[in-house]
């Protein structure tokens, strides 16, 4: 767009050009369509989705790929309630993500027009803020503002409401007057986040972290928005403790570093789970002590104190009392504390050889395993992850649906690099896998993004195939069909006596092959594990569509270690072939 | 004052729609609020809003940090009850046939205010600290209260001596 906008609705587009949006996921319909004129013209490149939960999950999976905000724009009513679930999605991941909704026009809200519905109103409690614009004057400052909230502090998602009335030229509502708009022009008199650390509080943690004899680093997506990776690195080999990385935050320290102790929680590994309960020391960075990872709370980490490290300040103390609470962002934070700890002195820190050889030898003892299939059985899940792994860069972005294949995607895959891992952590929303993966490979188009899906998480997205053919974003999608909910399945085995209870899908309904050839993809069945490798080697040929690799699972395969809902940590169940090594 | 309960005093920008998400806050996470009064601050731009939570069961820390995440939120305190003072105000319409000479005994002590008279009805109003409130409360009940309305409370901190 060349000349300075003059209405509502080129403002609006100008305003996201502005911000750096250079592709946006959306679907148009009424009250939105003036905007969709707008965009005509633009810079901004428009993914046409299939649904709109679609655009909200590309929307994330964008800004997880390439840390910036991703951006979704739909219309009203309907459109917005579809994409309520992505918001939530992202507001419990802390994504930051702004969308655009389109209103009846101001006159009409209220009145049960047609497709009206109060979006702020339902949106509230699963956005981090989000705004009804009332005026086409002040939409340069509400854009910048909402990107502003949606990217600093602890990042989320923001919604902004539009009526028609204010982006639609032939109203006389929409006339505005265009400028650029600034910090200095937002009007958030209540916002403004802390990033530095207290310094007292980080001498106080340096000193903590020294006389600590069996610390752990526990570190949570909070790391990786923070950009603090490389910061993590340096922490954690100048000081020499172990790692563990909750599930938003795998890659965040490489796996095969041999300070590394892999995922925590209910289907985290043997050691990191057990690193954390038998710890005298909890380093929490960025991480929120999610019921997920502590188990039953009560007994979780019993002996440990606790140094609580996040940008939010509610989250400090909000489940665990610390011992020590530093509000700031992550990367500020931990560079502080390296720094506070080379002033202490490599003496300074406690006799930690018993602690490591304690860490190793439980590594050693409960290795994560499973048994190879029987000739002619179905594929084992984990095999199939492992075979992916070794023949995949590691700089491959993974993006994961929700069920018993994601947590294989997140124990077997070797995380070695930060950003290449995405999923639904906190909110656990099927079919999250599949726009998620498209997102990531529009924001990073020249890098390897593989979707690992369950056939109950495929079937309910796997629409946005059509998007990524359609639009040229080609992704691969390792589709894990065991035939079954099998994660709900799992909970049936275990704690329901068997009774299984509506979680068969279908053996032979849908077939994958030609569902997926209709949508435009290559599609591959893969029955026998001779035939894994060749499979996956023959989708990374393929560069100009869509790949789709079902292979056939086992459904009769748990996920271990596995700590049961309600159950502490130390009652943690490894796989039945190890159980009798557990003292 | 009960320990039970606490009093909260936020500043928040006067928008439409600010007071849901309040309200939308306090029942998403499980907070019990025990009164609300909400009213444009001297500044027409902020509202003040004063509330009293429960602190049984809702750690009153968590309360004051998640309310603060509100970005329309600008500043909350929490009034400690012996540095504040504190006020509400009740109207309170009470049965009076046969007891008159009583009634107007009760209204003396404490002070208040008679605002209307019926043939077997008297309104009256006052407003002091709100455990003062329930004092007069539990004094007019024997008459047979028809209608009682309180506003919750409102609080200012003490002044410096
Ligand atoms: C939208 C949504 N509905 C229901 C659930 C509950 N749930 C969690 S995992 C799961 C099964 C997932 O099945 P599938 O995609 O086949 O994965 P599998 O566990 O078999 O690997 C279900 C139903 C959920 N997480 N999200
Ligand atoms: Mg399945």
């Amino acid at each position: 767009m060349s000349s300075n906008p003059t209405n509502g609705g080129e403002a609006l587009v100008r305003s996201l050009e502005m911000q750096g949006v250079d592709v946006m996921f959306g679907l148009p319909g009424g009250a939105i369509l003036p905007v969709y004129d707008s965009i005509i013209e633009s810079s901004i490149r428009h993914v046409l989705v299939r649904h709109e939960q679609g655009a909200g999950h590309m929307a994330e999976g964008y800004a997880h790929a390439t840390g910036r905000p991703g951006v979704a724009m739909v219309t009203s009513g309907p459109a917005a309630t579809n994409i309520v679930t992505p918001l939530c999605d992202a507001y419990l991941d802390s994504v930051p993500m702004v969308c655009i909704t389109g209103q009846v026009p101001l006159a009409a809200i209220g009145t049960d027009a047609f497709q009206e519905c109060d979006t702020t109103g339902i949106t509230m409690a699963v956005t981090k803020h989000n705004f009804l614009v009332t005026d086409a004057q002040d939409i340069p400052r509400i854009i910048h503002e909402a990107f502003h909230i949606a990217t600093t502090g602890r990042p989320g998602p923001v919604l902004v409401d539009i009526p028609k009335d204010i982006v639609d030229p032939a109203n006389p509502r929409s006339k505005m007057s265009w400028y650029e708009p600034t910090d200095a022009d937002m009007e958030l008199p209540g916002y403004a986040p802390l990033t530095a650390g207290d310094p007292a509080l980080i001498g106080e943690a340096a000193k903590l972290i020294a006389s600590a004899e069996r610390p752990v680093l526990y570190v949570g997506g909070g790391v990786l928005k923070a950009r603090a990776a490389e910061a993590l690195l340096e922490l954690a080999e100048l000081l020499q403790i172990p790692v563990v990385t909750t599930l938003m935050a795998r890659g965040a320290f490489p796996d095969r570093h041999e300070l590394c102790l892999g995922m925590p929680g209910m289907h985290g590994n043997y050691t990191a789970v057990t690193a954390m309960q038998q710890a005298d020391l909890l380093v929490s960075l960025g991480a929120r002590f999610d019921d997920r990872v502590t188990g039953k709370l009560d007994g979780f980490a019993p002996d440990a104190k606790i140094i609580h490290v996040d940008i939010d300040p509610a989250e400090l103390g909000k489940v665990r009392q610390y011992n020590v609470g530093i509000q700031g962002d992550c990367r500020l934070v931990i560079e502080e504390l390296i720094t506070a700890t080379r002033a202490l002195g490599a003496d300074a820190q406690a006799e930690r050889t018993q602690w490591r050889s304690m860490v190793s030898g439980w590594q050693e003892k409960f290795p994560l395993v499973y048994q190879d299939s029987a000739p002619g059985d179905r594929l084992k899940p984990q095999f199939v992850i492992e075979q992916l792994r070794d023949n995949n860069p590691a700089d491959t972005i993974l993006a994961s649906g929700v069920g018993q294949h994601q947590m294989y995607a997140s124990q077997y895959w070797k995380f070695d690099h930060p950003y290449t891992w995405i999923n639904s952590g906190g909110l656990g929303t099927m079919g999250f896998s599949i726009p998620a993966a498209i997102g990531a490979k529009a924001g990073m188009p020249d890098r390897r993004v593989w979707a690992v899906d369950g056939d109950g998480c495929f079937q309910m997205t796997a629409q946005e195939l059509v998007t990524a053919t359609v639009e040229n974003i080609p992704i691969k999608v390792a589709l894990l069909n065991n035939s079954y909910l099998g994660m709900v399945r799992q909970w049936q085995e275990m704690f329901y006596d068997e009774r299984f209870s509506e979680v068969h899908l279908s053996d032979t309904c849908p077939d994958y092959v030609k569902w997926a050839e209709a949508m435009g993809c290559e599609a591959i069945r893969v029955e026998s594990p001779e035939e894994v490798a060749p499979a996956i080697a023959k989708a990374n040929e393929i560069n100009d569509r869509s790949v789709v690799i079902e292979f056939r699972t086992d459904a009769r395969e748990n996920v271990f270690p596995m700590v049961p809902s309600g159950k502490t940590n130390s009652e943690i169940l490894v796989d039945p072939s190890q159980q009798g090594l557990l003292s | 004052m009960s320990e039970r309960w606490r009093t909260i005093v936020t500043t928040v920008e006067n928008k439409p729609g600010v007071l849901a998400r309040v309200a939308s806050l306090f029942s998403r996470r499980g907070y019990n609020i025990h009164s609300l009064a909400v009213a444009p601050a001297s500044d027409e731009r902020f509202s003040r809003i004063t509330f009293t939570v429960d602190v049984e069961g809702t750690p009153l820390d968590q309360v004051v940090k998640q309310l603060n995440k509100l970005i329309n939120v600008v500043e909350i305190h929490e009034l400690d009850p012996d540095q504040s003072v504190e006020r509400e105000l009740m109207l309170v319409t009470v049965r009076s046939d046969g007891r008159r000479r009583e009634l107007m005994e009760i209204v003396e002590e404490f002070q208040a205010f008679v605002l209307n008279e019926g043939e077997e009805c008297v309104m009256l109003s006052w407003s002091a600290r709100p455990v003062r409130l329930d004092e007069l409360e539990q004094r007019l009940r024997p008459f047979g209260i028809v209608e009682l309305q309180r506003t919750g409370r409102v609080a200012l901190p003490s002044l410096d001596r």
